[in-house]
């Protein structure tokens, strides 16, 4: 195709050339054209301009020797025949006419010669001393009439004595000329003498007494004589033509055209010569109306072309082409760029098809590798339980520490990929934000422990103690950031700080905080007093919204305004805000802009001292930007990290948080209610911390900055503990503590009580972060608890330092144990058409207590379930032959809702112990081998609750059924 | 025979079947689940999976032997015998049906037969295996039931 569209595109361009060029040079003859033409009309019209100003001037010339003759005739009637005698002779006439030459410039000489009748023949010979002689020179032969020649001027003065009557034209001339009255010529011919061409002028003269309208006859009658003048025409035009400007550029012919059909030529070249394309034609008027004459005028050459006929179209031509270049030159300009932005289109698209499929590829990869490595990871569980020396173990050990690590990198792989898949979804239930946040502290408190960092969780009492949302991403965002400020924090603390974001405006100060990352060190100098900062650990902290004057507000807030949030008015949706503080080394300041980029570290060497992929916080963004929040973080170098999140979750009604409360979060003992303790705790925030973890157990708290301030408070407030009946708890921070200080505070607590201050002896409680602090107490303390303080760990000290009962004390959650409260003396249906899977699927079952019975297929089930049945849960294989989960499941919600129609329209029908079951649904959860395939979907579209994986994944099938199910703690049995 | 070594030998064999990867992860399941209460659990599951397996297996062979082969047929089977190898943690027969069953889904005549005699192959190499393993077993019971006498 490629080839193809080059092709094509390399004619049209090929076309285009040719286009453009054939344009330009149509233009180029075009226009030259135009200028000859132009050129041609300019001179045909200089051409007629010159050639009527010929024929005028040579017509007016012609009139005035015409009108000179008639002058002449004039003066020969008078001198001549009016004078007796005459007036007039040879000599005289050749003088006069002589002189007067000048006025006839077309005449070359004028002759009179008298009518003579032949009977005057000889009178006139005889006077005039000479025979009257034909053109021959001979003696004239007898005629009726004679014209001899008298009078002559001198250039013409050999026609004396010559009848002018013997000459053809002459006499036909003068015929003519005595019956019009007027000037008559000849048509041209050959002149004597000098073989001129030329014509004959003759005018005829007349006795006078004519009357004005006197008849041909008459006329005839009166003839006295005739005066004539040969017009040498040949010579005289070109003479005339002469003096005019232009003469040599054209030609001239002049004609007689008396008959048409064949012009006489009077004047030029017999054959016509020049220019022919080109000529005009003037009418001649020499005063003869008999005669017509034709001036035709032309040029010598054909008329030159200007040069700008050349030039200019030239011009046009080159700039046609170069327009046409430039047009040509952008649209291949254009043709390549689009071209370049095609292939680009393509390599963004295929860039985005790999972006996708490295995406997938990960996610696949992933998964596939997860599976071998659980087997890894299962070999070397099992490889640690067989007898092994130290050696070995510590290589099994440290195997399955790697292992695990891999399996958690890929685990984060997988939820990157996934997340970039969009595959990612955000569950909806509700969670106890306290309990995970305990766990995640007690997830790392044996680190913190090692690093004697002091770890701490505080949460406002406005958070409400049971939101929805999503527990595990929430619970692995937490452990994300605390892992790595874990990892990256040698001294000081870390601290966790959950606010609901509208009892503090102090989360839309987050950003603008965290652009200031270590610029503010001015305004932090002044927060310090005593060379420490009032932060939890006394170090100082990168974000100082954590420290005590920040605190303290936001404690007193909550003291003044109790509980507001009882009201119905309070939102649906709760958005918190979640910071993280540590003390650590920070994050560079050049690398603060690309933390939360996937596989970014802040730099190299980061990788080499504290491990990880830098995958964490790129995850954790993406999730907290899945869960509707946003993070980010305030850092500066060797000082500490801040990152800031906030979470939107919804809100619980009050019975799923009743229900909640007794299914996911493990109670706190409530055995603690009204109790009261003293902390003593030169640390505000901590203090608040230690208040905050008491208040979870429903004890009263008192602070105290010293022992001694707090045995003031105690004797003080003696009267009241006389009321209070409950013991009391003194909880110290080691800070407070020194050595020796048990004995002491001993002594002065014995002698409280036998001041009778006291009911009885306080216990003292110790509070440390390490354990190398643990060995320094003194003997007389009761107890020690190392922190980080969970409520749970709390409450475990104070009943053991009590000696509180065990109220009825649960095992921890651990999931087999909770599958078999859960699953215990449950009636269970499991239908798979495969026998194999479906024995491993009942004796799994089984396993936790359930009872269990089996379908091979999905009429079988049906029948079974057949209303009233006695299964709690149903599990259904998806994929069977003649009725599949899907239909079955299909069928049973019909069967279902048939039943319950039936309930409700005829009120109780079914009496008895069941009645508190409104209606039938029975939960069925879908076995499927392929969970990724089998979306939750396409499980609820047939009705389902669920699904699980086949074979069964204990945490899954746990998940499953705890949504189900309702443990029965009685029938463990 | 001490019952420590016949112990042992089933472990050595059950070992090396994960790591000729003729078993998964499911199988200690499997084991897990066996107990007091159901001693011959895994045995049952076994003979089970083969009855059933060594049925489909000539079903299978009978189809892809016709002319025209009816390959929705030879899906299900196929699925039945992915499903009932994955239940026991026979990875080797489970990843040959997956192979199967994406021949299959291409109409794929000649990939299903070669893929059929590979499950095959697997299969039997699985099966003197878990023969056995059961033969261990069995002694092992039986060694119990004596020392309990």
């Amino acid at each position: 195709m490629a080839v193809g569209g080059k092709r094509r595109w390399w004619w049209e361009r090929r076309a285009a050339v040719v286009a453009g060029v054939t344009i330009a040079v149509s233009v180029w003859v075009g226009s030259h054209c135009y200028f000859r033409r132009e050129n041609m009309a300019k001179a045909e019209e200089a051409l007629v301009s010159m050639c009527e100003e010929r024929a005028r001037m040579i017509q007016d010339q012609f009139a005035v020797s015409v009108n000179h003759v008639h002058a002449l005739a004039i003066l020969i009637s008078t001198f001549y025949y009016q004078k007796q005698p005459p007036a007039l002779d040879q000599e005289t006439f050749a003088y006069y006419t002589a002189k007067t030459a000048f006025e006839r410039p077309l005449l070359n000489g004028v002759a009179y010669a008298e009518r003579i009748i032949h009977s005057q023949r000889e009178i006139f010979e005889t006077r005039q001393g000479w025979t009257i002689m034909t053109m021959k020179r001979e003696p004239s032969p007898i005629q009726d009439e004679y014209a001899p020649v008298i009078y002559s001027q001198e250039t013409v003065s050999y026609i004396e004595a010559i009848d002018m009557m013997s000459g053809e034209e002459d006499r036909e001339n003068i015929l003519r000329a005595r019956a019009t009255g007027k000037a008559v010529l000849t048509k041209p011919f050959r002149l004597l003498e000098s073989n001129h061409l030329g014509v004959v002028l003759t005018f005829p003269v007349y006795r006078s007494g004519l009357p004005e309208d006197a008849t041909v006859e008459q006329l005839v009658e009166a003839t006295a004589g005739y005066l004539g003048g040969a017009f040498d025409v040949e010579s005289l035009v070109e003479n005339l033509l002469r003096q005019l400007a232009g003469n040599q550029e054209i030609t001239i012919n002049v004609y007689d055209i008396t008959n048409a059909s064949e012009p006489l030529i009077m004047y030029g070249p017999q054959i016509p010569e020049g220019y022919m394309p080109l000529s005009h034609v003037s009418m001649l008027d020499f005063g003869d109306p008999f005669r017509k004459h034709q001036m035709h005028c032309r040029y010598r050459e054909k008329p030159p072309l200007p040069l700008s006929a050349i030039t200019t179209p030239f011009g046009i031509f080159v700039i046609i082409m170069l327009g046409g270049y430039i047009v040509f030159a952008a649209k291949n300009h254009y043709d390549n760029v689009k071209e370049d932005c095609r292939k680009m289109e393509e390599l963004k698209v295929q860039a985005e098809a790999a972006d996708v499929a490295k995406s997938q590829f990960l996610a696949t990869v992933s998964h596939e590798i997860r599976t071998p490595m659980n087997g890894v990871l299962g070999m070397l569980d099992m490889l640690l339980d067989t007898d092994l020396n130290l050696t070995q173990k510590d290589y099994a050990q440290t195997a399955q520490v790697c292992g695990k690590a891999l399996i958690s990198l890929i685990n984060e792989v997988l939820d990157r990929a996934k997340i970039e898949a969009g595959k990612l979804e955000i569950e909806a239930v509700p969670f106890d934000l306290r309990s995970i946040l305990d766990d995640v502290i007690s997830l790392f408190s044996s680190k913190s422990r090692e690093k004697g960092i002091e770890l701490a969780v505080f949460v406002s009492d406005k958070v409400p103690e049971v939101v929805t949302g999503d527990p595990g991403r929430f619970r692995q965002i937490i452990t994300n950031l605390v892992g790595n400020s874990v990892k990256f924090t040698e001294r000081g603390h870390i601290f966790v700080q959950v606010l609901l974001a509208d009892n503090s405006d102090l989360g839309a100060d987050g950003k603008v905080y965290s652009g200031l990352n270590g610029l503010s060190q001015s305004e932090k100098v002044q927060i310090m007093s005593d060379c420490t900062f009032d932060t939890l650990s006394g170090f100082e902290a990168a974000d100082t919204r954590n420290n005590w004057e920040n605190f303290k507000l936001l404690l007193s807030d909550e003291m003044f305004l109790p509980e507001v949030s009882t009201f119905d008015k309070e939102p649906d949706i709760v958005t918190l805000i979640v910071s993280v503080e540590d003390t650590g080394i920070g994050i560079p300041l050049r690398a603060q802009d690309r933390v939360f980029t996937p596989f970014m570290q802040a730099d190299s060497s980061t990788s080499r001292n504290y491990g990880g992929t830098g995958i964490g916080l790129s995850i954790t963004k993406c999730l907290v930007e899945l869960m509707g929040g946003q993070i980010n973080f305030t850092s500066r170098p060797n000082v500490g990290s801040t990152f800031t999140f906030t979470a939107v979750f919804k809100r619980c009604n009050k019975d799923a948080i009743a229900d909640t409360k007794r299914t996911l979060s493990e109670a706190l003992p409530t055995g603690f209610k009204g109790m009261k303790a003293f902390i003593v705790d030169g640390k505000p925030v901590r203090n608040a911390v230690t208040r905050y973890h008491l208040k979870r157990l429903g004890i009263a708290v008192e602070v105290a900055n010293t022992v001694k301030m707090m045995l003031n408070s105690l004797t003080r407030q003696s009267s009241n503990f006389r009321a209070g009946r409950q013991p009391y708890i003194i909880l110290i921070e080691k800070d407070s503590w020194y050595t020796g200080m048990d004995v002491y505070l001993h002594n002065q607590l014995l002698l409280l009580k036998q001041n009778d201050c006291v009911l009885e002896l306080p216990k003292v409680i110790l509070l440390v972060t390490c354990e190398y602090d643990k060995m320094s107490t003194g003997s007389l303390v009761d107890t020690v608890i190392i922190k980080p303080l969970r409520a749970s760990t709390v409450a475990a000290c104070l009943q053991q330092v009590l000696g509180m009962e065990k109220q009825q004390k649960k095992e921890l959650s651990n999931g087999p144990t909770n599958l078999r409260n859960l699953l215990a003396g449950k009636n269970i249906l499991v239908v798979d058409d495969n026998k194999v899977n479906l024995r491993v699927a009942a004796s799994a079952l089984k396993k936790y207590g359930a009872r269990v019975e089996c379908a091979e297929r999905g009429k079988d089930a049906l029948l079974l379930l057949q209303l009233p049945h006695k299964f709690d849960a149903c599990f259904m294989d998806v994929q069977m032959p003649e009725m599949d989960g899907f239909e079955a499941t299909r069928q049973i919600r019909l069967m279902e809702s048939k039943a319950n129609e039936q309930i409700s329209n005829g009120g109780a029908s079914r009496e008895g112990e069941d009645s508190m079951i409104v209606e039938w649904h029975l939960p069925i959860l879908a076995m499927t081998a392929d969970v990724i395939q089998a979306t939750y979907e396409e499980c609820l579209k047939c009705g389902m609750d669920g699904y699980v994986s086949k074979p069964f994944e204990e945490q899954q099938l746990f998940q499953a059924v705890a949504k189900f199910l309702v443990s029965k703690p009685s029938s463990d049995s | 025979m001490s019952l420590m070594v016949l112990r042992e030998q089933l472990n050595v064999l059950v070992n090396s079947m994960f790591l000729e990867g003729l078993l998964d992860a499911q199988f200690r399941q499997l084991q897990m689940l066996q107990d007091a209460s159901n001693p011959g659990f895994v045995a049952e599951v076994i003979t089970l999976f083969c009855e059933d397996s060594e049925r489909m297996l000539t079903e299978l062979t009978k189809l892809l032997d016709q002319a025209v082969v009816d390959y929705q047929k030879v899906d299900a089977y196929v699925h039945q015998l992915k499903g009932s190898s994955s239940s026991v943690g026979a990875q080797s027969v489970k990843l040959s049906c997956i192979q199967f069953k994406q021949f299959c889904e291409e109409n794929n005549k000649e990939g299903c037969l070669s893929e059929l005699n590979m499950v095959k192959h697997q299969y039997y190499s699985l099966r003197s295996k878990f023969e056995t393993m059961l033969q261990l077993e069995q002694r092992i019971q039986a060694y119990d039931s004596e020392q309990q006498n």
